[in-house]
């Protein structure tokens, strides 16, 4: 089944780009969007880390890194819902294919997408974000496809539950955004009521925000055992959840 | 669905008919092992569809209603999918291709297809495995007439090749035409099976015979013969009604003895419309 499994993930790629608006949306947005906070990071704010206030700050690359993440996720919505819809996982389905093998597939594809937008989001933002040996940009990489990987998850039960792909990308985006407010990303959490600490602790962007963020400054690994185990967590939970209520029609 | 039986013979074609919404497609799918039935037991090449799905998937091919592809997947790139996906080896896909007509399509994507030819694409896809049975359901709907004749033709053509045909179609003529033997479905109940010959002898024996006569003897002469129930005179042309085989040879008897002048003769057969009408009560249409 690996040939199906690798046939499948290369022709959704080919598929993908012939697909202008959503190439444009998934790969070349958030490339542009990068390049565009670094030339106001060099040219509008003296400090170059566009600390705009007190208490907001952005990590640009991990915001870039969170942002493609995040499309990746709804492209992945978007297109699990049109798949259904118009009857081409039922389809697919009526093979000897098995389920995970389709899931899988576009998971990869997102994945691939993913690591493929970010290197041309760095060699694009060369000059604004000059990347030192000091940054580990594999482990950086890295970091990002196990963030991707497990809000994809998330992705996958959003796409299982919702009914129509017309609603697909918006429910995606009410669930996802809010989550990136309080991941952390904008705002120390320290300063949150204690309820709404307690609420972004069960939120995975809180995890992958500190992975990516220690990652990019130089942390060890093992200084974020925890962040790699929450986000393993949603992962099992949310594929066990979408398992269970997937609808192939 | 409502105690439905039935078995599927080896290298013929079977058709289940029925109205829209009667049970075939629930039915069929859940033969393909698409659908879990919630009792009852299905046994199709020895497989059990819910238990074997895999197993099962790999040795059949199945042509959906209303399916579609990726819109923007080339016909080709479709074949070698599809043709990846089972475990025997096949290069069938440009024959099949070249054979329904698609060859110069081969570097189309699908949403630039017409109906006629992404059917004819979901055939070759259903046939890429060299599958032992062939599900095709509501395969017609919605084309033209020539392309519904080609398909036929066709699907005879898998016959042909010793494959085993089960398709479902609410197109009476459809049925006649093709299937070696039907069922004939309703409210999710199989109401009967046979040959479409067989089930109209059965239900509809009547036979009409309409003829152009000017001899004003001939309406009096016909409704003195026996067998016949009906005998109607209108604009110069005279329907006779009744029932048995051997009603026509019987009014061509007449019209030789009594050297009756003939300018138009014709006679109507029932056909499986007929038969439908007969037993559910309403015509398929309704």
């Amino acid at each position: 089944m690996l040939r199906g499994l690798l046939k499948l993930t290369w022709v959704e790629i080919k598929i993908f780009f012939r697909e202008p608006l959503g190439a444009i949306g998934t790969v070349v947005t958030p490339v542009l969007v990068f390049i565009l906070f670094g030339w106001l990071g060099t040219h509008i704010v003296p400090e170059r880390s566009l600390a705009a206030g007190p208490g907001l700050r952005i990590d640009v690359p991990v915001f870039a890194a969170v942002l493609i993440a995040i499309n990746a996720v709804l492209s992945l919505v978007a297109i699990m819902a049109i798949y259904r819809e118009g009857g081409i996982l039922k389809r697919l389905r009526a093979t000897p294919l098995r389920p995970q093998t389709i899931l899988t597939a576009h998971v990869l594809v997102k994945l691939i997408l993913t690591a493929a937008t970010l290197t041309l989001a760095l060699m694009a933002g060369k000059r604004y974000y000059p990347v030192g040996a000091d940054v580990p940009l594999v482990g950086f990489g890295f970091a990002l496809l196990i963030s991707t990987w497990s809000i994809l998850s998330i992705g996958f039960l959003i796409s299982s539950i919702v009914p129509t792909a017309r609603f697909a990308q918006p429910i995606g985006a009410v669930i996802l955004y809010p989550m990136l407010v309080l991941s952390g990303l904008f705002f120390p959490l320290d300063g949150l009521p204690p309820a709404l600490r307690a609420l972004t602790r069960a939120l995975p962007f809180t995890y992958s925000v500190s992975l990516l963020r220690g990652i990019w400054h130089g942390d060890s690994w093992a200084m974020h055992v925890g962040d790699v185990a929450a986000l393993a967590i949603v992962f099992v939970i949310c594929t066990a959840l979408s398992a269970k209520v997937f609808r192939w029609e | 669905m409502d105690d439905v039986s039935f078995d599927v013979y080896d290298g013929e074609i079977f058709g289940l008919i029925g109205p829209n919404g009667a049970g075939k497609t629930t039915t069929m799918e859940c033969v393909e092992g698409l659908r879990t039935p919630d009792h009852g037991r299905i046994s199709v090449l020895d497989l059990d569809p819910f238990r074997d799905t895999y197993k099962l998937q790999d040795r059949i091919g199945v042509q959906l209603q209303e399916a579609q592809l990726q819109k923007r997947i080339k016909v080709k790139e479709a074949v070698h999918l599809w043709a990846s996906l089972y475990n025997k080896k096949t290069s069938e896909g440009d024959r099949l291709l070249e054979q329904l007509g698609l060859a110069d399509k081969r570097n189309s994507w699908f949403m630039t297809l017409s109906g006629g030819q992404k059917q004819r694409l979901f055939i070759v896809l259903a046939l890429i495995n060299d599958p032992e049975v062939v599900f095709l359901d509501e395969l017609t709907t919605g084309l033209d007439p020539q392309s519904r004749r080609a398909i036929w033709e066709l699907v005879r053509g898998i016959r042909e090749r010793g494959k085993t045909v089960f398709l479902t179609t609410h197109l009476m003529e459809e049925a006649e035409r093709l299937c070696d033997r039907v069922a004939i479905i309703e409210h999710g109940r199989i109401i009967d099976m046979d040959t479409p010959e067989r089930l109209i002898r059965r239900y509809c024996p009547e036979r009409t015979v309409v003829l152009a006569a000017a001899d004003p003897t001939a309406e009096a002469r016909f409704r003195s013969m026996p067998g016949v129930e009906e005998v109607a005179a209108h604009d110069g042309l005279i329907t006779i009604r009744g029932s048995g085989e051997h009603l026509v040879t019987e009014v061509i008897q007449c019209l030789s003895e009594n050297r009756i002048h003939v300018t138009d003769f014709r006679t109507i057969l029932p056909n499986l419309e007929d038969v439908f009408l007969k037993v559910t009560g309403h015509s398929i249409r309704d």
